[in-house]
C-alpha cells in the first residue's frame, strides 16, 4: 500500500470522485488554478476544467448556498470553505437549508452537498485560521459531521461523503495535511460515515479524540504505555450521527474515559460524549469523566507560546492519563 | 408575440382562483378555523404574468412565501394548498411540518422554501449552474419582496448568476413594505431594480399590477436566459391590500386612504376592465368563471376539513435521507 499525507488522500478521493460521476464538481475560493490554499484540488482544475472546478467570488454564504441549489438540481457539489473560521456567514444556510431541507420537505428535497472545511490551530494562525467548529454542527439535526485522523479513513470517508444523500460536513484538521502520514490502500474502497474506530486496544481507560487529536492521542496512549498504564484509543470519526455503541462498548471495557478535543472546553463535543457515558455506562465507572479540552478563551492566539499554551498535546494528554489512571 | 383571447381568459381565471383561494384563507382565519395565513393578494398579475413566460413542467421555481397564484400555475392544487392551511396530513410542500405557504413542490420543480428571507436567491443561482453545467434548456426563476433585497444572500446569489451568466430571473415583488417598513428605510434608490448596474446585468421595472406588462418583460427575460443571455433583475412594484399576515395590523403603519387608493388599482379589476373592452369576457362568461373559482375553493375546504392530522411519528422523520434521489 502506498503512503501518502492526509491532504493527498483529500485529494486522491476528490480526483476519483470526479472521475467517477460528472455530477460532482468543486467550487471555493481559490480552488481553481491555484489548486486551493493548502494545494488540496491541486491538478484539478487542469484534469476537469473550469466547468467542474469553480472558483467562486470571495463569499463563504453564496459557496454553501449555491452548493444547495445546485444539489437540489441533482449536482453533487462539494463545497470548500477555506478556513473553518470563515465558515459562519454561511452557517444560515447550512442550518436553515441544507440540514432542514429534507425533513422540512417531507421527504421531497435532498441535499446531496459536502462541506470540506480545514480546522484547528498549531499552524500559527491565531484567533481567525485555528477555530475548532466542529460542535456547532454537531448539535444540528439533518447534517452528518464528520473528522478524519489519518490518510486511509479520510479517503474512505470523504468518498462516502460525496456520495451521500444527505449534507455533510467534512472538516480536515490542516495541522495533520502533511504531518499526518499513512498507507492507501490502492483500488476503491469506501470508509462507512457513522462507525467510530478503536485504533489501539487498552484495558485501563479509554481515550476519545478526533482528527488531530486523534493523533496525538496515540503517542500520548505510546507513552503511557511506559508508565505500565494500557489505553484503549477510539477514533469518534463522525461526530454526528454519534457511534454510541463503540462508546459505550469501550467504556463498559476499561471503567475509565477521557475525552480531548481542542476546541474550548465549555459546550465541547466532549459534553455530549460524558453525557453518553454517564447516562448509559454509569455503573461501569470506575472514576468521574475526564475531559481534555482547549481553554475558555475566544480562540487560539498568534504568538508561539500562546499557542502552545491553548493546544492540546500529546504531552498534555499523557500527563491527563495518567491522573485518570491514577484515580 | 400576441396573446391569443383563450390565453388571455386563461391567465384572468388563473388571477381569479387565486384571489378567491386566498380570500378564503382570511375567512377562515377570522372563523377560527386555521391559525395563520400569509397572502398573496395584491400580487397575482406578478404572479400569473411571470408563469405564462415560463414552462412549468421544465422550469424552475424557487419562491417565496406570497407567491400562491405562481405556485397554482406550477401544479398545487387548491386542495393541497387547504391542506397545509390546516395542516392535515399528505400536505405536499412539507407534510405539514411547515405554516403555510411555506411552499415546495417536487412534481412542479418548485424547490422547499424556509423562513428566514433570501435564502432561496443563491439556491436559484445553483440551480441556474446546475442547468448550465448540464447543459439544460431551462431557467429558475426566483421571487422575492423588496425589503429582503437589504439581505447579503440576495447579493451574493445574483452576483454568482451575474458572474457565470446563469438563466436566473430574479423577480422582485415589491410592494412597498417589509411588515410595517416603508421601502425608503430599505433603500436610498428610488427601484431595486437600479442595483441591477451593480450585477452587471439587466434590471427592468414594471408595473406589478398589470398583468400584461409583467408577461412581457418576463417573456424578455425567459428568452434572454434561454439563449445563454444570462440573468435579469425584474422589479414589479405592487401593493399588498391586506395585512402582512394574519398576526399584523397594518393600520399602525399606513393610512386607510393609502390603502382604498390601491384598490382601485386591484390588478384582478384592471384585468377584468381591459378584457371587458376587448370585448373577451361578457358578465356571463365572467359569471361562469366565478362560480367555477367558488367551487373549486369549496371542495378544496371541504377536502382539508375532511382530511385527518398526520400521525405523531410523522413528527420523527426521517431526518436523514437514505437513498438519493435520481434527478
Amino acid at each position: 500500500m502506498p503512503e501518502m499525507t492526509l491532504i493527498e488522500a483529500i485529494r486522491q478521493a476528490m480526483d476519483e470522485e470526479l472521475a467517477r460521476d460528472d455530477c460532482v464538481f468543486i467550487t471555493g475560493e481559490d480552488v481553481g488554478p491555484r489548486g486551493g490554499v493548502f494545494r488540496a484540488t491541486q491538478g484539478l482544475y487542469e484534469k476537469y476544467g473550469p466547468r467542474r472546478i469553480i472558483d467562486s467570488p470571495l463569499a463563504e454564504l453564496s459557496i454553501v448556498g449555491i452548493g444547495i441549489g445546485a444539489a437540489l438540481y441533482g449536482m453533487r457539489p462539494i463545497c470548500e470553505v477555506q478556513f473553518a473560521d470563515f465558515i459562519f456567514p454561511a452557517f444560515n444556510q447550512i442550518l436553515n437549508e441544507a440540514a432542514r431541507m429534507f425533513y422540512r420537505s417531507g421527504g421531497e428535497w435532498q441535499v446531496p452537498m459536502v462541506v470540506r472545511a480545514p480546522y484547528g490551530g498549531g499552524v500559527g494562525g491565531g484567533l481567525y485560521h485555528s477555530q475548532s467548529v466542529e460542535a456547532f454542527f454537531a448539535h444540528i439535526p439533518g447534517l452528518k459531521v464528520v473528522i478524519p485522523s489519518n490518510p486511509k479513513d479520510a479517503k474512505g470517508l470523504l468518498k462516502s461523503a460525496v456520495r451521500d444523500p444527505n449534507p455533510v460536513m467534512f472538516f480536515e484538521p490542516k495541522k495533520g495535511y502533511r504531518l499526518i502520514k499513512g498507507e492507501v490502500p490502492e483500488g476503491e474502497y469506501t470508509v462507512p460515515i457513522g462507525p467510530a474506530n478503536v485504533s489501539r486496544e487498552g484495558t485501563d481507560l479509554t481515550v476519545f479524540a478526533y482528527g488531530i487529536m486523534h493523533y496525538y492521542c496515540l503517542q500520548a496512549a505510546e507513552m503511557a504505555a511506559k508508565d505500565g498504564i494500557s489505553v484503549e484509543v477510539v477514533d469518534l470519526r463522525t461526530l454526528l450521527p454519534v457511534d454510541k455503541a463503540t462508546i459505550l462498548s469501550s467504556v463498559k471495557k476499561t471503567g475509565k474515559a477521557l475525552i480531548v478535543h481542542e476546541d474550548n472546553l465549555t459546550g465541547g463535543y466532549g459534553g455530549e460524549v460524558a453525557a453518553i457515558i454517564a447516562g448509559e455506562a454509569f455503573t461501569d465507572l470506575d472514576a468521574p469523566v475526564k475531559r481534555l479540552g482547549g481553554p475558555d478563551v475566544p480562540a487560539v492566539p498568534f504568538s508561539h507560546p500562546l499557542q502552545d499554551w491553548f493546544m492540546p498535546n500529546p504531552e498534555k494528554i499523557a500527563r491527563a492519563i495518567r491522573e485518570l489512571a491514577a484515580y | 408575440m400576441e396573446l391569443s383571447k383563450e390565453t388571455l381568459l386563461e391567465m384572468y381565471y388563473a388571477m381569479l382562483r387565486s384571489r378567491r383561494l386566498d380570500e378564503r384563507a382570511w375567512v377562515l382565519h377570522r372563523q377560527g378555523k386555521i391559525v395563520f395565513h400569509i397572502s398573496g393578494m395584491g400580487h397575482e398579475a406578478s404572479h400569473i404574468g411571470a408563469a405564462f413566460a415560463l414552462k412549468p413542467g421544465k422550469d424552475w421555481l424557487a419562491p417565496y412565501y406570497r407567491d400562491l397564484g405562481l405556485m397554482l400555475c406550477f401544479g398545487l392544487t387548491p386542495r393541497e394548498f387547504m391542506l397545509s392551511l390546516y395542516g392535515k396530513k399528505g400536505e405536499v410542500s412539507s407534510g405539514a411540518r411547515q405554516m403555510p405557504s411555506h411552499f415546495g413542490l417536487r412534481r412542479g420543480n418548485v424547490v422547499s422554501t424556509s423562513a428566514p428571507v433570501a435564502t432561496q436567491i443563491p439556491h436559484a443561482a445553483g440551480i441556474g449552474l446546475g442547468m448550465k453545467m448540464r447543459g439544460d434548456d431551462a431557467v429558475v426563476l426566483t421571487c422575492i419582496g423588496e425589503g429582503s433585497t437589504s439581505q447579503g444572500e440576495w447579493y451574493e446569489g445574483l452576483n454568482w448568476a451575474a458572474v457565470h451568466k446563469l438563466p436566473v430571473i430574479c423577480l422582485v415583488q415589491n410592494n412597498q413594505y417589509a411588515i410595517s417598513v416603508p421601502s425608503h428605510l430599505q433603500m436610498a434608490v428610488p427601484n431595486v431594480a437600479d442595483r441591477a448596474a451593480a450585477f452587471g446585468i439587466p434590471g427592468l421595472v414594471v408595473d406589478g399590477n398589470d398583468v400584461l406588462a409583467v408577461h412581457r418583460v418576463m417573456k424578455e427575460a425567459v428568452d434572454r436566459a434561454r439563449r445563454g443571455g444570462g440573468p435579469t433583475l425584474i422589479e414589479s412594484k405592487t401593493y399588498r391590500p391586506v395585512p402582512h399576515s394574519s398576526d399584523d395590523d397594518d393600520r399602525s403603519y399606513r393610512s386607510r386612504e393609502e390603502v382604498n387608493e390601491w384598490k382601485k388599482r386591484d390588478p384582478l379589476l384592471l384585468f377584468k376592465a381591459y378584457l371587458e373592452s376587448q370585448g373577451y369576457l361578457p358578465a356571463a362568461v365572467n359569471d361562469d368563471y366565478e362560480r367555477k373559482a367558488v367551487a373549486e375553493v369549496d371542495d378544496a375546504q371541504k377536502f382539508a376539513e375532511a382530511a385527518a392530522y398526520p400521525e405523531i411519528e410523522w413528527a420523527l422523520g426521517p431526518v436523514y435521507a437514505t437513498e438519493a434521489h435520481h434527478a
